[in-house]
């Protein structure tokens, strides 16, 4: 053997592995300067407009148009005109339109992606691999409905309502678009849609889908604004209103359309209860868990925002739950490698910010795992609460932020008292390897949509809805398709 | 422990009927979580690193009935060297071999960081009596292996017969005396992730220094989920007593990227104290060209072709 | 000076690939040779549909509905060409619209045709349709391709392989077809095609014991044989119709299956 090959390699181990950053790039993305409104096939200029932002560092990234009231009122018109042709269109013809949005929208899928992450602050692996796909897979699903209704529906008559004056939310953009217009369109109406404040841009962008698709003028129609714009569509001539948003708005609306004849669903806000008892796989719980209450920075209506451990397992649990919330990298949502993206917007953060006060001061323990937040831009740490009682403002009122509320009990029909004790009714989460177990708990917990063994898991056939004051109506399936119809 | 005294040993539940009822993994959410960990995008010096300890952590292995001393030379040629044109590139860890080519490797790896691993117990199949198989290791030891990679009993476990699994690593350990023992669980043949979990707990309570995947010989060997299931074993025992067992995944690790999706796992499940070659191991052969064709891309910035790299 | 074409061969369709019959034999259609498909032919073909067969059954029902959408974005590219083998564009553009039926179907059989049972008892009772697996298809004459197409599509919507005996009078849509399928991300021998002397080919299909279901709406005089053959490892036997557009002919190839579970603490 050589003096070459005679050579003792040790070299020393770093103390740790730093990840590079890993951004994606921005570049496929073109953003104009200001947009109007969408209306009637034609970009409107208004009168007003204000800046969209970037929640990870604050800075601007285009104009969108500040939609007046007879702005809106011009929009149900040209929503109206376009009722009359579309509706009479064969469901088939219809059924291929949307195919061809659902098609499009995958093909530009990291178009929209990147937009989505940059406008709304979740983290581009989430904005990629989830958003996206979903609603994609929305038109896809509905498109197939719009001709066969007579299946989903036997013995009674479906006919579309009209027009649909939608109004949506800022934690799942262009997702929450996907929701609303897919069925509206498949039954036949035409539609109004406001996307939120804070996140209109990939709603704005979905026009140009529709430009490709070649859908006839005024079917969809995008009106941008804040709260007024909203409320100005909830007082106009449509048929229908569909609003998924606080619990707060949505009782708002349902006083205002009170009386007035127009039908209404509301998906509003949830205080989630995941239940864990001892006889879980542990570690997949506690990924649970974690995805539960820190996918998309807790900004989810149906997020597990209320841990009950078995007091049985408490303390794996939770020393689980802590030693793996330090893994979670918070930074960039342009990132690869980011977990947990930016707060929405500065509104957000001081709420967020407020109630985590309220906790501390009421008695509970906070953790947080170390990490370095940017400086600029909107941020919390996943943060999670021990020692919280029922009756802690933590533990009743809905966060919508990276913060988790742990509480325990010692049987099922104390996890389901303790689950059930609130005015919401989204979603609930039971962890066991027990198959008779996790049937008795859906069957008692008043929610509508149950996840067993696993956490906020979406498809557009699963039916999507909240008992009590989490709102009425189901997004998803084929029972989905029923708030766009009139039966006579 | 407290010991009832009306009983000889104590309340235990026979081994048979305790070990199924421990640790049920999910399987949809332990591949959800493998396949989430798979994307992280690990680039520039993060990459250069990951590659770099890859090479540190590689057991080149050759296990093939043809192997002949000259074949054995060459792959110690590179395992002490693995690019020649580039001395700054670490050795590997160890050799891996059958124990009639442990003198030809412990001569030609004399002087070196390397060490000599060698598969025993009537590897890969296990199916013999258990004299058989201690002679095996206490041979290979003899023969100055410094690592012993021994094959647990599947044909006992997948019928019940634990404690005998148990007993033979208390045994093969023994018949270790200085060299590290890696427990071979053979993960494809054990058919649940339910089972690859007690497998390891199991391997890791008879003492074993490591818990490796599989032998290499059958089609499937390691996987990102069925790493993650044994890494999360591994936290487990660690929690509960302080010891670090090792981890070595084996066959079907062909890619850098497929590597460092590895060493990411270890990374975010037992953090960097794993992130030694001391407790972690891949068991490859083609890798390590694939490693260094990566690291002279990131150098030169242009996409290698296998020309350029030798196949020893 | 105008140019000489170059001549189509028109082959078998099996496993995702365009074999010439093992036999070596052709037939004249339409005008041109065209493959005359052996019972070895027919043998290779149905291995090809069972091995095709779980993987495409494991697919999401979404993941089949795209497979099925795409067909007809491929076939929408070759209308000229499919409305000359049949009876004109008004046929191909059926055709295209019928597989965008079935692809949207896809995706909805569970919720349609699956239920939650409420059975006396606490114990959660659920049904759900399953595909029959491998089912040979006798295609009608008339019409060339939307029969071809009515009688394959259900079958496959529901998660089935398919090998079919095309009309013997009129094979070329086909062929055509098959070429669509084989460029639209179908798994090799989810479809399987197969040209030349129907009442040659179909008995060997009928009698094989690893069919599970047979379509024999272009059966004709051979119907009544064929069943008799079928019977004997009860094969689920359909006839339908040449033009037809329905959940039922999706659920004719299909099994239920229900699942009891306790309900308890």
């Amino acid at each position: 053997m050589t003096d070459l090959e005679k050579r003792s390699d040790r070299s020393p181990v770093p103390a740790d592995w730093t990840y590079a950053p890993a951004p994606e790039s921005t570049d496929i993305v073109r953003l104009q300067e200001r947009y109007g409104l969408y209306v009637g096939g034609e970009w409107l200029d208004t009168k007003e407009h204000f800046a969209t932002i970037a929640p990870r560092d604050e800075s601007p990234l285009a104009e969108v148009a500040q939609a007046s009231g007879a702005d809106v009122q011009n929009a149900v018109a040209a929503a109206r005109e376009a009722f009359g042709s579309w509706s009479k269109l064969p469901g088939s013809e219809r059924a291929k339109y949307l195919f061809r949005i659902a098609r499009i929208l995958a093909e530009r899928s990291r178009e929209f992606a990147v937009l989505e992450s940059l406008n709304g602050g979740k983290p581009i692996k989430e904005s990629r691999d989830v958003d996206l796909p979903l609603a994609a897979a929305h038109f896809f699903y509905y498109a197939g409905w719009a001709d066969k209704l007579e299946y989903a529906f036997p013995n009674r008559s479906p006919k579309p309502l009209g027009v649909a004056g939608q109004i949506i939310p800022w934690n799942f953009p262009l997702l929450m678009l996907a929701w609303k217009i897919a069925p509206a369109l498949a039954a036949g109406n035409t539609v109004v849609l406001k996307p939120a404040e804070t996140t209109p841009l990939t709603a704005l962008l979905f026009c140009d889908v529709v430009r490709q698709a070649e859908l006839p003028p005024g079917v969809v129609n995008i009106v941008t604004g804040d709260g007024s714009t909203g409320a100005a569509l909830v007082e106009s001539e449509v048929d229908k209103i569909a609003f998924t948003g606080s619990t707060d708005v949505g009782k708002a609306i349902q006083r205002r359309l009170a009386g007035s004849g127009k039908k209404v669903t509301l998906e509003l806000g949830g205080k989630a209860a995941n239940i864990v008892f001892d006889d879980c796989a542990l570690d997949q719980a506690v990924e649970g868990i974690v995805n539960g209450i820190y996918f998309n920075q807790g900004h989810v209506c149906c997020a597990g925002s209320r841990l009950f451990v078995q007091e049985s397992i408490y303390e794996p649990v939770v020393e689980k739950l802590k030693k793996r919330m330090t893994t979670l990298r918070v930074g960039d949502p342009l990132d690869k490698n980011t977990d947990v993206g930016a707060i929405n917007s500065r509104m957000q953060l001081e709420k967020i910010e407020e109630l985590v006060a309220a906790g501390k001061e009421e008695g509970a323990e906070i953790y947080q795992p170390p990490c370095r937040l940017p400086e600029k831009g909107y941020w919390f740490a996943p943060t999670v609460f021990t020692n919280v009682a029922q009756s802690y403002r933590i533990a009743q009122e809905e966060i919508f932020g990276p913060v988790l509320s742990v509480l325990t009990f010692r049987t099922p029909d104390e996890a389901v008292e303790k689950a059930n004790n609130t005015p919401y009714g989204l979603s609930a989460g039971v962890w066991t390897e027990k198959g008779s177990r996790i049937l008795w708990m859906a069957e008692r917990l008043r929610a509508g949509v149950v996840w067993a063994n696993t956490f906020n898991r979406f498809d557009p056939t699963s039916p999507f809805g909240g008992y009590k004051e989490s709102g009425f109506g189901r997004e998803g399936g084929l029972h989905g398709m029923e708030p766009y119809l009139d039966f006579e | 422990m407290a010991q009832a005294p009306v009983l000889p040993r104590g309340f235990e539940l026979p081994l048979k009927q305790r070990l199924p009822r421990i640790g049920a993994i999910d399987q949809v959410a332990v591949e959800g979580r493998a396949a989430d960990l798979a994307k992280r995008s690990i680039k520039k010096d993060a990459k250069v690193w990951a590659l770099e300890l890859a090479i540190r952590c590689c057991d080149l292995t050759t296990l093939e009935g043809q192997d002949t001393p000259g074949k054995v030379a060459a792959l110690c040629s590179k395992a002490i060297r693995p690019d020649p044109s580039d001395p700054n590139v670490p050795s590997v860890a160890a050799i891996c071999v059958y124990p009639n080519l442990i003198p030809t490797a412990k001569e030609r790896l004399a002087g070196s960081a390397v060490k000599v691993a060698s598969v025993a117990t009537a590897f890969p199949s296990g199916q013999s009596p258990l004299d058989v198989k201690i002679r095996d290791v206490e041979d290979a030891v003899a023969m100055g292996a410094d690592e012993i990679d021994m094959v647990i009993d599947r044909g006992a476990f997948l019928s019940g017969r634990y404690a005998k699994v148990f007993d033979e690593i208390v045994k093969v350990k023994e018949a270790c005396g200085g060299a590290h023992l890696k427990v071979i669980l053979e993960v494809s043949e054990l058919g649940t992730y339910d089972n690859v979990r007690r497998a390891s707990l199991l391997a890791m309570a008879a003492g074993g220094d490591f818990i490796k995947t599989s032998t290499g010989k059958l089609p499937g060997a390691a996987t990102l989920p069925v790493q993650l299931v044994m890494l999360e074993a591994i936290r487990d025992v660690h929690e509960e007593t302080g010891r670090k067992v090792g981890m070595k995944p084996a066959g079907g690790i062909r890619t850098a990227k497929n590597a460092i999706q590895y060493l990411v796992q270890v990374h975010e499940t037992l953090g960097p104290d794993w992130l030694t070659p001391d407790l972690y191991r891949l068991g490859a052969s083609s890798l390590v060209n694939d490693i260094l064709m990566q690291l002279r891309k990131e150098k030169t910035g242009a996409y290698q072709s296998k020309d350029y790299f030798t196949n020893d | 000076m105008t140019r000489l074409p170059v001549k189509k061969t028109y082959k078998l369709f099996i496993g995702g690939a365009f074999p010439r019959s093992e036999s070596g034999r052709t037939y004249e259609a339409q005008g041109q040779n065209v493959a005359r498909a052996s019972r070895k032919d027919a043998r290779d073909a149905v291995v090809a549909a069972r091995g095709a067969q779980p993987k495409w059954a494991g697919a999401t029902a979404y993941n089949r509905g795209q497979v099925l959408y795409r067909i007809a974005e491929m076939m929408e590219a070759r209308v000229p060409e499919f409305a000359e083998l049949c009876s004109g564009e008004d046929e191909v553009h059926r055709s295209i619209d019928r597989w965008v039926w079935y692809a949207g179907f896809a995706d909805k059989l569970a919720q349609v045709l699956g239920s939650s049972n409420p059975v006396a008892g606490p114990y959660f009772n659920f049904t759900i349709p399953e595909p029959t697996g491998v089912v040979a298809v006798v295609a009608p004459d008339e019409p060339p391709l939307l029969g071809l197409v009515s009688r394959i599509a259900p079958a496959i919507t529901g998660g089935n392989a398919v090998i079919a005996i095309a009309s013997e009078t009129q094979p070329l849509a086909a062929v055509e077809l098959a070429e669509a399928i084989a460029t639209a991300d179908v798994p090799g021998g989810v479809v399987n095609l197969l040209t030349g002397h129907r009442a040659e080919l179909a008995p060997w299909l009928a009698s094989h014991m690893d069919v599970n279901a047979i379509d024999l709406t272009g059966a004709d005089g051979l119907r009544a044989d064929l069943e008799v053959a079928a019977a004997e490892n009860v094969k689920r036997v359909v006839v339908g119709k040449p033009d037809s557009q329905s959940l039922y002919e999706i659920s004719a190839f299909l099994e239920l299956k229900t699942v009891w579970h306790p309900i308890g603490t």
